[in-house]
């Protein structure tokens, strides 16, 4: 995890039009890890992507995958060919088989992994002479994944893996995951809106809301540091008392205060012992609550 | 033997691994010398990343629970946990299951229970005396 990042991205900007897709998105993907990227329908996770693949150009900030800068025409290329995508849609060419689509993908990669293709071929359990448009969408996903797999990239990049899967077929994906992350110490960086499934695989997340990043960093650092503190006093609750850094919301309801604190529960419990507090709970905050308290939801 | 974390409990999931390879040096389900499953195995097999499994056998091979061999895998340290220190676990869970019936006699739910341990370990008893 010390290595240096694998994609680098410091305040981007992209406007469409009127539109701010993005607003000063940060992140930071550390060489091995699985990174979960959580965001809103429309929170930007897309562009990001699109930005990180050379397929669209930032209006302001810096990109880099590999150290190479994503804007510029050969570094993209460079990018591409070291990086593996699976779009949401899973496009593939319906007309082919599965073993044909499989050879017909194998002839542009260089790197291409006989043996790799071997074991998900096996694994993901695919008739090799269907046709793609007879596949299910698990098989679909499957066949996707495979595909990208099999290319011997060292970072594959996933936008909403697991979209529209029942809870068999997502499990399978997920340990196709962890296990070719573990094998072959690949970088992997997945798009989702599935808050438990991140939990289960991710080592770092980023949550995004409208464009920027609210939080980030490595899972256990966030679990570990967020806590929910609820407080009762005798008398009105002093919310004003607890305005400081790492607090990141404080709701008073009569003689109940609850804090949510991003650097543990010590210097709130500090604070409501000096400010004799009658009870003190503290609560770990899981990704879903830290999720919810982190982005906008009224619109 | 080693049981699927939590991933939504809030408690990291390389703690919750160690507890479980604690738990289960202390019942005696895995004994000293004993090997534990490898990384990649455990990693693919509990659906979690590879590199939590990794964390959770460094950090228990620095509290010198486990040893790692170089390319042969983690084992259950020759010593293993000292009988002193089991002993006294099994004192303290008795306290501790002590207490929790108590509590649940009163009508304490579980979900209470967890949160008064937790608010204790947090240093909320140095507040005794201002609790009304």
């Amino acid at each position: 995890m010390a290595d240096a990042p694998v994609v680098e991205m410091v305040d981007l900007h992209k406007r469409y039009g009127a539109t701010e897709a993005l607003r000063g998105l940060t992140l930071h993907v550390p060489a091995g890890s699985i990174f979960g990227f959580l965001g809103r329908n429309g929170a930007g996770k897309t562009t990001t992507i699109k930005i990180l693949l050379g397929m669209v150009r930032p209006s302001a900030g810096r990109a880099t995958v590999f150290g190479l800068a994503a804007d510029a025409a050969s570094g993209s290329v460079e990018i591409r060919r070291r990086t593996a995508f699976v779009s949401d849609e899973k496009d593939l060419y319906d007309s082919m088989t599965v073993a044909e689509i499989i050879r017909f993908t194998a002839g542009f990669f260089p790197r291409w992994r006989d043996d790799l293709e071997q074991r998900y071929l096996r694994k993901f359990e695919l008739p090799p002479d269907r046709k793609v448009k007879a596949l299910s969408r698990g098989m679909r996903t499957k066949l996707a994944l495979l595909l990208s797999l099999s290319r011997g990239a060292e970072l594959l990049v996933l936008d909403e893996p697991t979209a529209g899967l029942d809870p068999a077929m997502t499990e399978e994906v997920l340990q196709a995951l962890v296990g070719h992350a573990a094998r072959e110490g690949m970088t992997i960086f997945f798009s989702s809106h599935q808050i438990t499934e991140v939990e289960q695989i991710a080592d770092a997340v980023a949550i995004i809301d409208r464009g920027r990043t609210v939080v980030s960093g490595a899972l256990d650092d966030l679990r570990e540091n967020f806590r929910r503190v609820q407080l009762v006093f005798d008398g009105e609750a002093p919310a004003a008392a607890f305005e400081a850094p790492g607090i990141t919301r404080v709701r008073r309801a009569g003689r109940m205060l609850t804090v949510l604190s991003t650097a543990g529960a010590e210097p709130i419990l500090d604070r409501a012992r000096a400010l004799h507090a009658v009870s003190m709970d503290v609560v770990p905050v899981t990704l879903k609550e830290i999720f919810l308290e982190s982005v906008t939801t009224e619109e | 033997m080693l049981l699927r974390p939590n991933p939504a409990s809030g408690v990291p999931i390389y703690l919750q691994l160690m507890e479980q390879v604690k738990h289960a040096i202390e019942t005696g389900a895995l004994r000293p010398g004993e090997q534990l499953p490898g990384i990649r195995p455990l990693a693919e097999e509990l659906v979690i990343n590879a590199n939590t499994v990794a964390k959770a056998y460094r950090e228990l091979e620095h509290e010198g629970v486990i040893e790692l061999r170089h390319g042969a895998g983690a084992f259950v340290s020759a010593n293993g946990r000292p009988k002193k220190a089991t002993e006294k676990l099994r004192a303290g869970q008795a306290v501790v299951g002590d207490a929790v019936r108590r509590l649940r006699e009163r009508g304490v739910t579980d979900e209470e229970i967890r949160r008064l341990f937790e608010a204790e370990l947090a240093g909320v008893a140095k507040t005794g005396e201002s609790r009304g």
